[in-house]
């Protein structure tokens, strides 16, 4: 590790504070991913400041939204038996992420802005444009197995790897931030960036803004949502592809859809064109299988991920079919 | 200052609550490791693991992977499973670390280290400190109900020996002894 500065934060104003003002001080939550980036020298930041101190952990659930507070720990949600009623989604997106330890450690905030998982942008012997702008893109036509096939640009094509703000975009949670302009509230399928030609600013945050919360509207859908992860290994491995998935049914018409996807995208990503092609049809296989069938709409495979353009459309199938009981 | 006084522009400003955090490199820290408070100075990139390792010399736990994937390293932290690669021991001052050192009493394993014994969950034994210890949290955490439901909460340990099927029959005796009354 390149050497750094640490200093436990006794205010989230004194860490704002901080961070805002100075170039290359970055947070520290749970930091099982920050951990392994110092150790491979992806991240070199000149201090750390340590928020595990701040009164931000811990789950409020309300009639219209239930809050999370950014430093409870992935174990603690997964876990919590009113999340598994309310959005069942979330706690199944949760509990297939990461390893038991892992879930232990890791904060809610910190998950959302876990790194990419590509193999270039994570060894800083190769070029990597998201970790040093211009230097270019290997994965382009390299190693591009578990690179995304929706959201890509010629400067990368890096997959985002997590779990849970797939679920999150699903269910149009927001986060809580507050910043050295106050605080502000940011739906998460508006939190990460588009690569574009700025592959390396990854999000809308500024220096200083820190995730204090994230808030899941609860709804009917929600409560009848779904999580499908397909990877290559049974347990402890980052998607392949992964769907989110809501249902909300009046008798047998679909009301309310919502249908997200993972390992697939450069961001969570929202797949609208299905949710329409489920809304106000009726709840069977055939209007299920019709509206997962757009799922790679738009699609740009490379050489060795193309096999996730028909595998994403079976992934939003087959999680669309168990939600809707006819799996 | 000496020499002449200081006009009042010269005084430094009221620090302002952004102004509190002095961050430094390197910090006298205690570590409360099975029930004994060590003090010692370390830099601030110093992992958990290797503070209990190399400073400590409590070296049971265990090196592997360095990025969380493997597990060697896994012990408790205030009771709970965590891989102490994945954090900084300035983190973590006078909180409850258990590791596999702590388990055994003067003349007597602990259970879960009799029925690795037992069921020769191991072969070459270098993941065996941390499989137990994630052991230890998984029957705390009530994740014993079932094989299917050891394995998928003990895939943060990696056996490279591939003892899996003894290792899961050793949690299995353990969590019955220990649950015991």
């Amino acid at each position: 590790m390149t050497p750094f500065a640490y200093a436990a934060a006794p205010t989230a104003e004194a860490a704002i504070g901080r961070a805002a003002r100075v170039d290359g001080a970055e947070f520290i939550a749970g930091g099982t991913d920050m951990l392994q980036l110092l150790q491979e020298r992806v991240r070199e930041p000149a201090e750390l400041i340590d928020i595990n101190g701040l009164p931000l952990a811990g789950i409020e659930v309300g009639p219209d939204i239930i809050r999370v507070g950014a430093l409870t720990r992935m174990a603690e949600v997964a876990d919590d038996r009113r999340i598994q009623e309310a959005c069942p989604v979330v706690a199944q997106a949760l509990r297939l992420s990461a390893s038991a330890q892992v879930r232990n450690m890791a904060s809610i905030g910190g998950n959302l802005l876990q790194r990419t998982r590509c193999l270039y942008f994570r060894d800083v012997a190769t070029p990597c444009n998201r970790r040093e702008p211009g230097s270019g893109c290997p994965a382009q036509n390299g190693q591009n197995r578990m690179t995304a096939i929706l959201g890509t640009s010629p400067h990368c094509i890096a997959a985002y790897p997590g779990d849970l703000a797939v679920a999150l975009v699903a269910l149009d949670a927001e986060v809580e931030v507050s910043g050295a302009s106050g605080e502000r509230r940011i739906p998460v399928e508006e939190l990460h960036r588009l690569p574009g030609i700025t592959p390396q600013i990854e999000t809308v945050l500024e220096p200083g803004d820190l995730i204090t919360a994230v808030l899941i509207p609860t709804s009917d859908h929600a409560r009848r949502s779904h999580y499908l992860k397909v990877r290559d290994r049974a347990s402890f491995e980052f998607a392949v592809t992964s769907a989110a998935v809501a249902l909300d049914g009046d008798g047998g018409t679909i009301r309310q859809a919502r249908v997200a996807v993972g390992g697939v995208a450069t961001k969570p990503w929202r797949l609208r064109q299905v949710e329409v092609a489920l809304i106000g049809r009726p709840l069977d296989a055939d209007v299920i299988r019709a509206a997962a069938a757009r799922a790679s709409d738009g699609a740009a495979p490379r050489a060795r991920n193309a096999f996730k353009v028909e595998l994403l459309r079976r992934t939003v199938e087959r999680a669309l079919c168990t939600v809707a009981g006819l799996a | 200052m000496k020499g002449r006084s200081a006009a009042i522009t010269d005084l430094p400003a009221a620090p302002t609550i952004t102004d509190v955090l002095a961050p430094r490199r390197e910090f006298d820290i205690t570590l409360l490791v099975n029930g004994v408070q060590h003090r010692l100075t370390v830099d601030a990139r110093t992992t958990l693991l290797d503070a209990l390792r190399d400073r400590l010399h409590l070296t049971g736990t265990k090196k592997g992977c360095e990025l969380g994937q493997c597990g060697a390293c896994t012990i408790l932290l205030r009771g709970t499973r965590i891989n102490a690669c994945l954090t900084l021991a300035v983190m973590h001052q006078d909180a409850a670390i258990t590791t596999i050192e702590g388990l055994a009493t003067d003349d007597e394993l602990h259970p879960l280290q009799s029925a690795f014994i037992e069921q020769d969950g191991m072969q070459c034994g270098y993941c065996t400190p941390g499989q137990i210890m994630s052991a230890l949290g998984l029957i705390r955490e009530g994740r014993t109900g079932s094989d299917d439901e050891i394995r998928e909460h003990m895939s943060g340990n990696i056996c490279r020996c591939g003892a899996y099927t003894n290792i899961v029959a050793a949690i299995k005796q353990a969590a019955d002894i220990l649950a015991r009354p």
